[in-house]
């Protein structure tokens, strides 16, 4: 055994009180300040639910063909929704959607102008960095509590944990991306006289979008994957059907909810990277050397 | 060298410029003024000279040509007439405006305004169309969308783009994608122009046609053009003064035909032992000037040494004519020959 060199009692404590004393003094200024993003994601969650499924099924399936001009992504698109609606799936994987929308939408305020920031200081970049790491590594339920103690069970501590184990990756692509962007091309702009904003927006931005929005199309895929961690505190939707099918034993719901999960994940991944693709081509990055 | 010049005349004017590279420039600086070389330096700080002690005046509406090979500096020197590039030390002096004394705004204002430039590796902006590339100065400018497309489309016609506005830089071949970036920086219409090794990334015959390109434009234009070059011939041709730059230091500075007849040290002697003398060097910088009797055949004094050679099977001596037709002097197989030799020192000097 490893000798106990310090008593660790009173940090624990001191640790526990403070938390209390957060949710005691603090707690109603914490939900209203997250009032926002239940709006959000109760706006977004009654629009898709509203929507009727054909109306939904057409705008994907024509978002698809937009993004890769073939016939192939459509019919996938089309076959993925019409299993979500066969298999009764369809109010519950909306609610998913909602929340995996809300979280990546919220991901992108915060991460593209930290992202930014980070591109532009290394010691931003120093701070931040394990920072991130702490974000993506840090297993959810240890600060899946603490919101659950401040905002109590319900959509907010899930739509906040999602966010924290989302938004990392569009944090480091925007960052990665910004900083990549051929440095000729930075030079030519700058003996122009061109002021910062104006070489971030004309110049770094637009040779970057590839890059950041392979990192949006990795933010849905985390989002994604949290749906089930987030329905044990309140979220609904695939997670919770996927949660009762183990609750309950039953496999094949349990399954089938599963599916629709992968399901969604394939629709929004997809198609994300297709506009990535053809945007990359747009540019011609790789050619103008 | 020009201290008689006045300074109205000068287009750029630097004086005792250094640059270092590194964490603590200045001590290096100390180093370097102590009389240690760049090598010196190098190992005993770990702080790379860019330039040392650069001082050089660019007479307005010149072809300035700074040549130097791979790691010489050119590229760093010509960075500091737009203040890409911090000097560690010394003064630059553009149109009597002193660059270094600039806050960041009135840089930028200089930037757009005063200096335009154009990159080896070209620093198109590949998501734009060519026409929005050539544009893309005045845009930064603020000049209206209607305006600066018409200036656009008519410099992209000087330089033979017509057809290809809409395209993208990446559909463009290399020689092509340069006449953009010479377009962009002539649709700003300053005075000044850089030109980093502009055409070295191009193959020689597309090469030759837009160095033929540029000595015309600068003829109908007059601007002022600080070219950077590693390749002597290049130097030659296009340029009414050169620079040669080795370890950040100037060797030798003056006419093409000096640098050619009497190269400074021996780096610079390597350099003309490899160039083309008799395309190099004009007739009237080698002829005998004064009343010789008529010769059957005669030569403008623009003439160079290799359109002569064919005479001399003929003749000993061929006649020069001045831009009227009438002669003014004569040039001798003697005297090309003397030109045409290695520069041995000591001999064919009396």
């Amino acid at each position: 055994m490893f000798p106990e060199i310090i008593d660790t009692r009173p940090w624990r404590r001191a640790i526990d009180d403070s938390l209390n004393w957060v949710v005691r003094n603090w707690g109603d200024e914490f939900e209203a300040a997250a009032y926002p993003l239940l709006m959000l994601l109760n706006f977004i969650e009654d629009v898709l639910i509203a929507t009727p499924w054909w109306l939904i099924m057409a705008i994907l399936v024509s978002v698809a063909w937009l993004a890769t001009r073939r016939w192939q992504l459509p019919v996938i698109v089309l076959v993925s929704l019409l299993f979500l609606g066969i298999m009764e799936l369809w109010e519950d994987a909306m609610t998913t959607m909602a929340l995996m929308i809300a979280a990546t939408l919220t991901a992108i305020i915060f991460s593209i102008p930290l992202g930014v920031w980070m591109s532009r200081s290394g010691k931003v970049r120093q701070v931040i960095t394990p920072l991130l790491d702490l974000m993506q590594t840090m297993p959810s339920f240890v600060y899946l509590i603490p919101t659950v103690m401040i905002f109590g069970p319900g959509k907010i501590p899930a739509l906040i944990a999602t966010i924290v184990y989302a938004a990392p990756p569009l944090v480091r692509l925007t960052d990665l991306g910004l900083r990549s962007v051929d440095p000729a091309v930075m030079e030519a702009s700058r003996a122009f006289g061109t002021t910062p904003s104006q070489r971030l927006f004309g110049v770094q931005i637009p040779l970057s979008l590839p890059t950041i929005l392979a990192g949006v199309n990795q933010t849905t895929m985390m989002a994604l994957a949290m749906v089930v961690i987030a329905s044990m505190i309140g979220a609904g939707g695939l997670g919770y059907q996927v949660l009762q099918g183990i609750g309950r034993l039953e496999v094949s719901r349990g399954l089938f909810a599963g599916l629709g999960i992968v399901v969604l994940a394939i629709v929004f991944d997809r198609i994300t990277q297709s506009f990535g693709k053809q945007l990359q081509a747009k540019i011609g990055l790789a050619e103008t050397r | 060298m020009n201290e008689i010049k006045l300074d109205t005349d000068l287009a750029i004017r630097m004086r005792g410029v250094t640059k270092i590279f590194g964490d603590d420039p200045q001590s290096a600086l100390d180093l370097l003024r102590t009389g240690k070389t760049k090598t010196e330096v190098q190992a005993e700080t770990n702080h790379v000279v860019g330039l040392d002690n650069v001082s050089l005046d660019i007479a307005r509406g010149q072809i300035f040509v700074v040549m130097g090979l791979s790691g010489s500096g050119k590229s760093t020197l010509i960075r500091h007439v737009n203040r890409l590039i911090e000097p560690t030390a010394g003064e630059i002096i553009v149109d009597g405006t002193d660059v270094l004394k600039m806050s960041l705004e009135e840089l930028r204002a200089y930037r757009r305004n005063s200096v335009a430039m154009v990159f080896q590796k070209f620093g198109l902006l590949p998501h734009r169309s060519v026409i929005d590339n050539v544009a893309y100065g005045l845009e930064v400018r603020g000049v209206p969308r209607a305006e600066r497309l018409e200036q656009a489309a008519k410099w992209i016609d000087t330089v033979g783009l017509s057809g290809y506005e809409q395209s993208r830089p990446r559909q463009l071949s290399g020689g092509q994608q340069q006449r953009v970036g010479l377009a962009r920086a002539l649709a700003l219409d300053t005075d000044i122009i850089l030109m980093d090794e502009a055409f070295s990334a191009l193959d020689p015959l597309i090469r030759s046609g837009m160095q033929d390109q540029l000595i015309e434009l600068q003829k109908t234009l007059g601007k002022t053009i600080l070219f950077i070059t590693h390749d002597f011939d290049e130097a030659l041709k296009i340029a009414d003064r050169i620079a040669v730059l080795k370890d950040g230091a100037v060797q030798q500075e003056g006419k093409p035909e000096d640098i050619v007849l009497k190269p400074a040290n021996e780096h610079i002697e390597e350099f003309v032992r490899e160039v083309n003398k008799a395309r190099a060097i004009h007739v009237r910088t080698i002829m005998e000037r004064g009343a010789f009797e008529a010769c059957e055949f005669t030569v403008p004094e623009t003439a160079r040494c290799e359109d002569v050679l064919p005479y001399f099977a003929e003749h000993q001596w061929v006649g020069v004519t001045n831009e009227e037709g009438t002669q003014i002097g004569r040039v001798t197989a003697k005297r090309v020959i003397g030109a045409l030799a290695r520069y041995t020192p000591g001999v064919g000097e009396g």
